[in-house]
């Protein structure tokens, strides 16, 4: 239960496209505010808000360096969500890979019946 | 990217109670959507390897009720069933589903709302499948049930590797 918020809550995180934008710039290597602020063309309250919530479930890390704050991608804590959808995901992929098969023999039919 | 994956599915989370699952054919929509609402067919793939498909009933109209029901190899019984809400053939399906297995508050039925969309271009077509959870736990345990089936088709492939290897 406890496991299943958490997981939940960094995946509402990087749900969001702004803050998936921000993960993709970090993806690069690290990364001041200012640069991340250029990057996704918005104004700076609004990239530190979205930096907030990404820190808060610890999707970035960040550290001072004089007076700037540089960012970086903690992929370490984004693994567990990846993991949690991904074999949900593969249930999926495993049914419609069944489907596909019923979809060739459907275009086969469909071909028999028009073209000869 | 975190929240998108390489597999041929993509599950996406929109918000709290959804779940996002898109995916893209090789055939024109019509054939898709006769795969997705004919029993027959629907017998064949719809329990992903999982198990044998022991029921596949399918009342195709606003109202209509729908139920599927697997058995896995070591007899464990998987029912999903709901109702149409909507539709428009080749474009759009509307139903509820619940999940038999799911421990329910009484008199309370907790499924999801699900809408299917099918999208054609260049004869190829996208599915897209919004599950609506009535809650956030609902709809994470629906992400968690997946999780278990995850793990046998890792068993399996691992089991498919293994053979190939002797």
């Amino acid at each position: 239960m406890a496991r299943a918020a958490t997981t939940a809550d960094a995946f509402n995180a990087v749900a969001e496209p702004r803050r998936r934008q921000i993960l993709d710039a970090l993806a690069g290597g690290e990364r001041p505010v200012n640069e991340l602020v250029r990057v996704l063309e918005l104004a700076q309250p609004q990239v530190s808000k979205h930096l907030r919530v990404l820190r808060e479930v610890g999707a970035v890390a960040v550290r001072h360096e004089g007076r700037q704050r540089l960012y970086r991608l903690n992929g370490h804590a984004l693994k567990p969500i990846h993991d949690w959808v991904k074999t949900y995901e593969r249930s999926w992929s495993e049914r419609f890979d069944r489907l596909d098969v019923v979809l060739e023999d459907l275009k086969k039919e469909e071909g028999d019946g028009s073209d000869e | 990217m975190a929240v998108t994956s390489s597999g041929t599915a993509t599950v996406t989370l929109p918000t709290d109670e959804q779940i996002l699952i898109t995916r893209e054919f090789a055939a024109p929509k019509h054939l898709v959507y006769k795969a997705w609402t004919t029993p027959e067919l629907v017998r064949r793939w719809w329990h992903a390897k999982r198990g044998e498909m022991t029921v596949a009933e399918i009342d195709l109209r606003v109202g209509g009720k729908w139920r599927y029901v697997m058995v896995t190899e070591d007899g464990f019984e998987v029912a999903f069933h709901g109702e149409y809400r909507e539709i428009v053939p080749s474009e759009r399906i509307v139903s509820t589903e619940v999940y038999e297995g799911a421990p329910q508050a009484e008199g309370v039925v907790e499924g999801t709302l699900n809408t299917l969309t099918f999208a054609e271009a260049d004869g190829r077509t996208t599915i897209t499948i919004l599950v609506d959870a009535p809650s956030k736990e609902i709809r994470d345990a629906i992400i968690d049930s997946g999780m278990e089936a995850g793990m046998q088709d890792a068993m399996d492939l691992l089991e498919e590797v293994a053979v190939s290897l002797r």
